[in-house]
């Protein structure tokens, strides 16, 4: 079997431990971090904004890009450590949800392990964007982790008063 | 045939800019049309004269303020800076958004825009990367900021320096008239930021990211921020002085390279020599443009008085010419028109040159369809948060920011 494992910010401990319990010990795992496209270019478009003023050397800690690439490294690193098993790490960039699904076709994936980003009330807004796109559009079976503990049973509303 | 000269040189210096070709740099391209405009007579000697001791100055300062930047770079504050938001939020995403936003605001209203699109941006990105916060939130809180957080001060953007020039405010007046919309658009940010990114804010950072952060914690440069302080208080108080602020920048300027002493070649390349001789050629072009056709063009446009109305008019005006070009070329053809009818029309001027641009990602439509022409094909950058983002805060700060101008006027 083969997997893919979404390392995203903030919630990537949660898919590490789902992927760690429930993935088989043979399953090839790949760990998969995608860098926003956006954002590198939100800071590009602003330094060309600022209209003929040509940039000095880039700061100290170098481009946006440099940063971004070492971080999403970094990251990786992290969670292959946790995971505690031989695996391949993918970084790719560009409009997340898409690189997301193109990653899980590359990698010819049974499963996807990603983790809920949305809002922490229930309902609709519990699942961000892009993982809604993915869930949706995922050529494999989806493993959907909670990033915090799961709700109690309790928390589930009354049913509707209509009659049935 | 002069008119047709002087725009074609208007047009080219622009499209230079836009372009960024690497045989023909903006600057040489201006520099090229001032001088064939003065060769073909489409503006004088006195003409050219006129336009470089009016913005001599201006540029003077925008040179001390470049230099006054980049030395505190050197003095290691914005480095001190990441240290100082890392350990404000406490791993937590909606903190670090808050003190972002603040570090910006503050930065681009001392530093102005530039510091905080070339220095501030990226220690901004490593450091939500570092605490895996998400660097969504904090990258559009410092795009939009470079802008709108520029309404304060004289010195945050080069178009109100020009402005603060031209109309002779003493500098704590325009900063008194300009606290009302600054804090004004601050608030609209906050409200659209928090709102468009909410989900994203709830994200906590994990334990030993925060520890890691926390670790490498960096002490503040206290020297870079007395000077920035006195440099402050010296800005307030120059009119009372009689001393033009032109000389509390140079001093602050020739201090902080004292302070940090960056070699000779480095010192000429922070005060960006280039761009200091595309906005004298800039202004140059317009002079011989609005003699020939440009300013009555434009001056039929807008309004004149300084009621509401005619305020939120020249705001549009200023905005849309802003969006169609950028904001600099916008200020030197709307400021001349504008700067006889007192305070209110050059403040709200500056309020659409200033806050406008923020309805593109790159400051402009033009430099918008040249990207987008160039990167065609180009599937990595989703413009429409952007572009939504920009027209949910733009159009009510214009207007909210406008009508705070005129009330500031009317109070004060």
């Amino acid at each position: 079997m083969r997997a893919v494992v979404w390392i995203a910010e903030g919630s990537w401990q949660a898919c590490v431990d789902q992927a760690r319990a429930i993935l088989p010990p043979d399953t090839a795992v790949t760990l998969l971090h995608v860098a926003p496209g956006d954002v590198e270019a939100l800071a590009e478009g602003a330094r060309r904004g600022l209209f003929g003023r040509h940039p000095p050397p880039p700061p100290p800690h170098g481009s946006i890009r440099e940063i971004s690439d070492a971080e999403a490294g970094r990251l990786l690193a992290t969670a292959r450590e946790r995971l505690g098993r031989e695996c391949e790490t993918m970084a790719r960039r560009g409009r997340v949800e898409r690189e997301v699904i193109a990653a899980c076709a590359q990698a010819d994936a049974d499963v996807l392990v990603l983790a809920r980003d949305g809002e922490r009330k229930l309902g609709p807004p519990s699942l961000g964007h892009h993982p809604r796109f993915v869930v949706d559009h995922a050529p494999c079976t989806v493993v959907l982790a909670w990033a915090q503990a799961p709700p109690a049973v309790e928390t589930i509303p009354p049913p509707p008063r209509h009659r049935p | 045939m002069s008119e047709v000269v002087a725009l074609l040189a208007l047009a080219l210096a622009l499209a230079a800019s836009v372009a960024r070709v690497r045989f023909a740099p903006d600057w040489a391209v201006a520099v090229a049309g001032a001088l064939v405009l003065l060769a073909v007579g489409a503006i004088g000697l006195t003409g050219v004269g006129h336009a470089l001791t009016r913005f001599g100055p201006t540029v003077g300062f925008l040179a001390a303020l470049l230099v006054l930047g980049d030395g505190c770079r050197r003095a290691g504050l914005f480095d001190a800076l990441a240290s100082v938001m890392a350990s404000f939020s406490h791993g937590s995403a909606r903190r670090l958004l808050a003190i972002v936003f603040a570090v910006a605001a503050a930065t681009t209203a001392v530093l102005s825009l530039d510091a905080t699109v070339v220095l501030l941006t990226p220690i901004v990105f490593a450091t939500a990367s570092r605490l895996q916060l998400g660097s969504r939130a904090p990258m559009y809180a410092c795009t939009h900021l470079a802008n709108t957080a520029s309404l304060l001060l004289p010195v945050s953007n080069l178009t109100n320096l020009l402005a603060f020039q031209a109309a002779r405010l003493p500098f704590a007046r325009f900063a008194a008239l300009m606290a009302l919309p600054w804090l004004t658009g601050l608030a609209i940010e906050w409200l659209v930021l928090r709102l468009a990114f909410r989900a994203e804010l709830d994200v906590a950072a994990p334990q030993d990211a925060q520890a890691d952060a926390d670790a490498e914690r960096r002490p503040l440069p206290r020297f870079a921020l007395a000077l920035l302080a006195l440099t402050l208080a010296g800005f307030v108080a120059s009119s009372t002085l009689g001393v033009a602020p032109v000389w509390v920048a140079v001093i602050a300027a020739a201090a902080i390279t004292i302070g940090v002493r960056p070699r000779p070649a480095e010192l000429v390349a922070a005060a960006q020599p280039a761009f200091l001789a595309f906005v004298l050629a800039l202004a140059v072009i317009v002079a011989a443009a609005g003699a020939h056709g440009l300013s009555s063009a434009v001056d039929a446009l807008l309004p004149h008085g300084d009621g509401l109305l005619a305020l939120l008019a020249v705001a549009g005006v200023a905005a849309a010419l802003a969006n169609l070009a950028n904001n600099l070329p916008a200020t030197l053809i709307i400021l001349p028109l504008v700067s006889a009818s007192g305070p209110g029309p050059v403040l709200a001027m500056l309020v659409g040159v200033n806050i406008g641009p923020n309805l593109t990602y790159v400051g402009s439509l033009a430099t918008l369809l040249w990207r987008r022409i160039v990167h065609a094909h180009d599937e990595t950058v989703d413009i429409a948060e952007f572009t939504r983002l920009g027209a949910l805060t733009v159009l009510p700060a214009l207007v909210a920011c406008t009508a705070a101008v005129w009330l500031a006027t009317q109070v004060t």
